[in-house]
């Protein structure tokens, strides 16, 4: 029974780093960009949630405001922050990138205090749901409804929409795209705000889900973003949803098995250093 | 007075991590987001030996051996991957670093190593890390005019075409991180002495965000550049009260803004001011 729980612990995380981790591949598929910033738009909009979860008393709204604040920022920081360095080295991006997010967890702490902030009246945290012996908080389920409607979502989007068709064109060859009349420009900032208002809803969410909302929360969780989109061969979407799974599990076994020597974060990242020294390319990347 | 030799010391050793760095990601073009991690096991071995009984510069020659040995092995992995792929994976190496020594009884876990004998005073780390500095300067500044930093640089223009002008492409990445590396356990090692105290949060993802920063902000592949940037970026939270306490707000804005307007940093501005091509 506990390595059931095990598995549908690891689920909720993969689920979670599935949310987080669609929005950095999106990226990276279009600009070759690791975009470490993610994870102050994660943060953003659970403040954002936090903020109007406690001012109306309404989670549906949270959702509404943390999605969509974090939605606008995205967008924003491609404009002034990635557009004007697309030319130069990729190290130049990722650098600034990762000044973005150090400065913004400082700047969350000087907003809102060092300690996090709590939801007022938080019912997802304390109720549970059991079945088959097993309970989960609601806050659990949730976190696995949102992942796969919106990753169904986003599918039927990317396979269904003329928006969709004029991602994946821009992904396999810009030039083309754009002498077919793809807007590259719009297919970026659409891809930015699809990301980003990912990467809000399950800022809300993980903020929900520990009913604490803190400037550094979202540091972790980007690194391994970043480390799930390198697993699942950068850009490449269906590896990105099998290596978000498979880390969630990784870490929730590996906590339990390699306590002793190991903290989780050591786990994850171990996994994917052994990973790419098989498999350079990621898991289901193509060799060069 | 003893303020001003501690703060030219951590000057000194900011200088030692951040040119080490720059050797691996500005001569030899090869991302490291990990860097604090090969100063935490030059910092760890050198106190080890300390403690068991070692001399003082017994336990420092372990902290470089040991943090180099460790950056070779890294090195072989960026024969594997490369660019943005090598910029994750060394990341998640200072991950692994942290969260191995945060479990380890052996290691002093999360309270780290405490009372390593320290057989100098002030002044004497002060020397030593000064001295050390120096001599990487010129280290530097000899790897860039010799064969070897001619080959550094075209591996980090064009690996494939260095491979086919017959340069040992493995070699000079496994060179080039063992050097860097080496130097950061040579910083490891003075620190731990110094200071007589250390813990795994020392040597977090932060800290090699902030080695990171002295390199991009002096200037990535100016060795000049770089010395200016470590020691700019130590003196300024010292001179100014405010910035201390916002640290990682200036350090983070500073890399956003340099990379955004000139990413060759101050080496940049400075040849671009006297109008000279950036060497």
């Amino acid at each position: 029974m506990y390595y059931v729980e095990l598995l549908l612990i690891g689920l909720v995380w993969g689920c979670t780093y599935a949310m987080m981790a669609l929005g950095l591949t999106l990226v990276y598929g279009l600009l070759r960009i690791l975009h470490v910033a993610q994870a102050t738009v994660f943060t953003l909009g659970a403040y954002a949630g936090l903020l109007t979860a406690n001012g109306t008393g309404s989670l549906p709204l949270a959702f509404l405001v943390g999605a969509l604040v974090a939605g606008a920022s995205g967008p924003v920081i491609y404009r002034l922050v990635y557009q004007p360095i697309l030319d130069k080295p990729p190290f130049v991006a990722l650098v600034a990138s990762i000044g973005i997010l150090i400065a913004m967890e400082d700047g969350f702490r000087l907003l809102f205090g060092p300690y996090g902030l709590s939801f007022a009246h938080n019912p997802w945290f304390t109720d549970t749901v059991g079945f088959a012996g097993l309970s989960l908080n609601v806050v659990q389920i949730w976190i696995v409804i949102a992942a796969v409607v919106l990753l169904s979502a986003f599918a039927i989007f990317a396979s269904r929409t003329r928006a969709g068709v004029a991602w994946r064109a821009t992904v396999s060859d810009p030039p083309i795209a754009e002498s077919f009349g793809v807007s590259v420009r719009g297919v970026r900032y659409t891809a930015f705000f699809i990301a980003s208002v990912l990467a809000g809803i399950a800022g809300v969410l993980v903020g929900l889900l520990n009913n604490l909302v803190e400037p550094g929360m979202g540091g972790l969780i980007s690194y391994k973003g970043l480390a799930i989109i390198v697993l699942g061969g950068l850009g490449n979407v269906p590896g990105t949803l099998a290596a978000s799974l498979l880390l969630g599990l990784v870490e929730a076994y590996g906590t339990v098995f390699l306590d002793k020597a190991l903290d989780r974060d050591a786990i994850a990242f171990l996994f994917l250093i052994a990973i790419l020294m098989v498999r350079p390319q990621g898991l289901l990347g193509k060799a060069h | 007075m003893d303020y001003y030799v501690s703060v030219a010391t951590f000057a000194a050793l900011n200088v030692i991590l951040a040119l080490g760095l720059n050797l691996i990601s500005g001569f030899c073009g090869q991302v490291s987001l990990g860097h604090a991690a090969f100063y935490g096991l030059g910092a760890y071995a050198a106190a080890l030996c300390s403690v068991a009984g070692a001399p003082l510069g017994l336990s420092m020659l372990a902290g470089v051996l040991v943090a180099g040995l460790a950056g070779a092995v890294v090195g072989f992995a960026a024969l594997r991957v490369r660019e943005d792929f090598l910029a994750i994976v060394t990341m998640g190496v200072g991950f692994l670093f942290l969260g191995a020594v945060r479990k380890q009884q052996w290691l002093g876990a999360e309270m780290g190593i405490a009372r390593i004998p320290s057989p100098l005073d002030k002044w004497g780390y002060a020397m030593l890390a000064i001295g050390a500095a120096i001599a990487l300067v010129l280290l530097s500044a000899h790897v860039r005019r010799s064969w070897m930093g001619r080959a550094f640089g075209a591996v980090a223009q064009d690996e494939d075409a260095a491979r086919t002008i017959g340069i040992d492409v493995a070699g000079y990445k496994i060179a080039a991180f063992f050097l860097g590396t080496a130097a950061a356990g040579l910083a490891g090692a003075i620190y731990a002495h110094m200071t007589q105290l250390i813990v795994p949060d020392a040597f977090n993802f932060v800290q090699s965000v902030t080695i990171l920063a002295m390199v991009v902000v002096g200037g990535i592949g100016s060795t000049l550049g770089v010395v200016a940037g470590a020691v700019l970026l130590t003196l300024m939270p010292e001179m100014f009260r405010f910035i201390n306490d916002y640290k990682l707000l200036v350090y983070g804005a500073l890399l956003l803004v340099v990379m955004r307007f000139s990413p060759e940093g101050l080496a940049g501005i400075v040849y671009r001011l006297i109008g000279r091509r950036l060497a």
